[in-house]
Formats: structure tokens, sequence, C-alpha cells
């Protein structure tokens, strides 16, 4: 009777300290997440809402969060070239991918803008009707109307000027850089990019710019 | 006289007087004022930081910032409110210009056995201890942009000094990420960067 009771309480015992240390591994978590959101948004702007320094950081709020954790498991795939970007993502578990995808996703700051606003009108025609004389679909075929994206489809809505017109002129030097063994679902905007001339990627990225 | 050698003759007297002209709009009378601290040639001189080659729409900012009194570290308290006082936009606009002018030259004055790691925390930050990349902002040379600063070849004190001050929450601001950049370095990884940036050029 003695053995089993005491066995008992080795057991609440036991329970009670695995319970805590359960207790501190989230709280850990929860901090080491907080923390990195933070460090994210040291250079993606203090509401993810972008910033311009050297480069341009892309606006990470209310971005997609199948497209967020591809990007930055393509970083570390070396799919995408950036050679910041694969330090960064190199640090990252799953699960902070995820937690962080999750965050940036409810995060509604206006536009960082400052695009040309001259350009605007002839964005939103290419972005609606696309350039059937070039092969150039409209943008919100696949984008959507709004340019809030779809899974894998990032949101453009709100998207830095200048992020989007270097990513469309570089596409190809950039994205899509594993080869037939890592395929990217970037492939599909490649010939997009391809047949836009630089004075249409200007037009279309000064209208996304400005989509709330 | 022949008309062309009048032509000629009112020539020189236009030249003579356009070009020393010039060259006085280039450098604005109250500039003995900044080489006072900052050196004849605005190379810097001990906590006082090189003004030559520095992007002028920097310089240009942090004159105001010293006018509003929102880079308020002591030593800018002692030195700077009191220069930047009377520095209205144009006159702060016109230094900053001059002093962007002309050429800067690297201190190279920091460690430099802590040279190779500070190369490494500029380029790619320490991700695992959430610290950011300098580059991304600064430039790969330390060249800045707009009003972003040239860091390249500014002394290792004054570097050191102002990841210091930020850390102690002077210049305090949460619309630009500066304060919060020093504030994930330790004095260590401050002092790696201050030593590599003070050879770069």
């Amino acid at each position: 009777m003695k053995a089993v009771r005491s066995h008992r309480a080795a057991h609440a015992a036991i329970a009670a300290i695995l319970v805590c240390a359960v207790g501190d591994a989230a709280a850990r978590d929860r901090g080491a997440v907080a923390a990195k959101i933070e460090y994210c948004k040291t250079c993606h702007g203090i509401a993810a809402q972008g910033y311009l320094g050297y480069y341009a950081m892309p606006r990470l709020a209310g971005q997609q969060e199948a497209y967020l954790e591809n990007q930055l498991r393509a970083f570390t795939e070396r799919r995408r070239t950036n050679p910041v970007m694969f330090n960064v993502a190199h640090a990252l578990s799953p699960s902070m991918l995820a937690s962080l995808a999750g965050h940036f996703r409810h995060l509604n700051p206006p536009p960082f803008g400052g695009g040309p606003r001259n350009l605007v009108a002839r964005g939103k025609t290419i972005y609606e009707e696309g350039i059937p004389d070039s092969n150039v679909p409209a943008c919100s075929a696949c984008h959507g109307p709004d340019g809030k994206g779809r899974d894998e489809i990032p949101r453009l809505a709100g998207q830095l000027y200048p992020y989007t017109v270097k990513a469309l002129r570089n596409w190809g030097q950039e994205r899509g850089q594993g080869g037939s063994a890592s395929p990217d679902v970037s492939a599909v905007m490649a010939p997009t990019a391809h047949n836009m001339t630089p004075a249409e990627i200007s037009a279309v990225a000064a209208y996304v710019g400005t989509l709330r | 006289m022949k008309p062309t050698t009048i032509k000629i003759a009112l020539l020189a007297i236009v030249c003579a007087a356009t070009g020393p002209v010039a060259a006085q709009e280039l450098r604005p009378a109250n500039v003995r004022n900044c080489i006072w601290c900052h050196g004849t040639s605005a190379q810097g001189y001990a906590s006082a930081p090189r003004l030559a080659g520095q992007r002028s729409a920097y310089t240009e900012k942090e004159l105001r910032a010293f006018h509003n009194h929102t880079r308020d570290n002591p030593q800018s308290r002692n030195y700077m409110w009191g220069a930047a006082e009377n520095l209205n936009g144009r006159k702060a606009h016109d230094l900053a210009a001059y002093f962007a002018t002309i050429p800067g030259r690297p201190a190279r004055d920091g460690y430099r056995d802590l040279v190779p790691e500070g190369k490494t925390i500029y380029e790619l930050g320490i991700p695992d201890a959430n610290i950011v990349s300098c580059v991304v902002c600064h430039g790969p040379r330390g060249e800045g942009v707009r009003d972003i600063p040239r860091l390249s070849g500014l002394s290792y004190g004054y570097l050191y000094n102002r990841l210091k001050q930020w850390n102690e929450g002077y210049h305090a601001s949460a619309t630009y990420p500066m304060p919060k950049v020093a504030r994930s370095l330790s004095p260590a990884e401050a002092e790696a960067l201050a030593s590599y940036l003070s050879y770069a050029r």
C-alpha cells in the first residue's frame, strides 16, 4: 500500500514537472516568436508595410501564408537567390515559419506609397485587361481583382513600387533557380515577366502599390 | 578697338566675375563654424564625425534633428544644439550640399583583428540572435542612399558611440529602425562593426 502510494506520488510529481516544463517551453516559444517578428519588422517596416533602404524590403503585411512559407523555403533551397534572406530563412524552424506567416497574414497597414502617380491609370488597365498583343494575361486573373492573391499566388496590394519593379525585371535571374531537380511555382510567372516592357512593369507596379 | 577684341575683353571680364562667385556659392560663409570641430577639410576630429562625403539629405536631416532637439545625447546637447540653433532650412541645405562634395578619407582607426567579424555582421547580420544585416539599408559598401547615411570610413569612436547612444535610449524614434537595431547588438558586436566600417571605403 505504502509502495503504491509513493509510486503514485512520484508519478504525480513527474507529471507536475512535465506540465511545468511544457508550460515553460510554450512561453519560451511565444517569446521566441515575438522576438523573431520584431526582427522581421526591423527591416520590413514597423507595421510590416515594407521599407525602403538601399534595397526595397517588401511588404509582408496581409501576405498569403502559403506564399510566405514557400518563399522562405525557396531561399534556403536556393530556388530564389538572395544572400541576406538565405541566412535569415536558414535560422527559421518549420514551426517558426508557420507562426511568422500566420502573424503577417492578419496585419493590414496602409500601403507604403511613393510610386509614380502618373503611371497608375495605365497600370490599372494592364492589371485588369492584360496586354493581349504581347501575351501578357490580366494580372487580376490570378492575383485577384483586389490584388490580395491566393495561397502560393502572392498578394500584390500595397507592395512597394521599387520592389515590384525589381521582382518583375529580375524574374529569370532571381526566381526558379533550383533547376529541374527542384521545380518552382514561380515558373508560371516567367513568360509573363519576360513579355512585359520596362514601362509596362513600372505601370503595373505603380498601380498595385496603391491598392489597399 | 576691333569688335572681336571688345568681345574677347568682355568675355574675360565675365569669366573673372563668375568664377569666384560660383565657388563662393558652393562654400557657405558659415562653414567656418563647422570646421572648428569637424576639421578644416571636414574629415572629422575626435568625437566630431567626418562630414566630408556624407549624403547631403542625411546631413540636412541631422541638422534638423539638432535644431528640433530630437537628437538628444549629451554631446549633441552641448555642442550641436547651439550650433544648429540658427540653421534654418536653406542654410542647413547649403551646408549639407557643400560637405557632400568634399571627398572623405577613411579613418582606419578601429581594431584590425575585429574587421572580419564586423564585415560578416554588416553583410549578413546574425539571424540566430535576431540581428539584422546592415547592408540592406546602408548599401554594399556602406555608401548610404538618400537620407540613409554613408558609414564607410567614419571613425571607430563615432560609430561605436552612436550605436551606444541609441542603446541608451537617446535619439529615440518609432519610425526608423536604428534604435531597435542598436538594442540588439552586444558591445562586442558593436566594436566589430565600428572597426570594420572605419576601414571600409
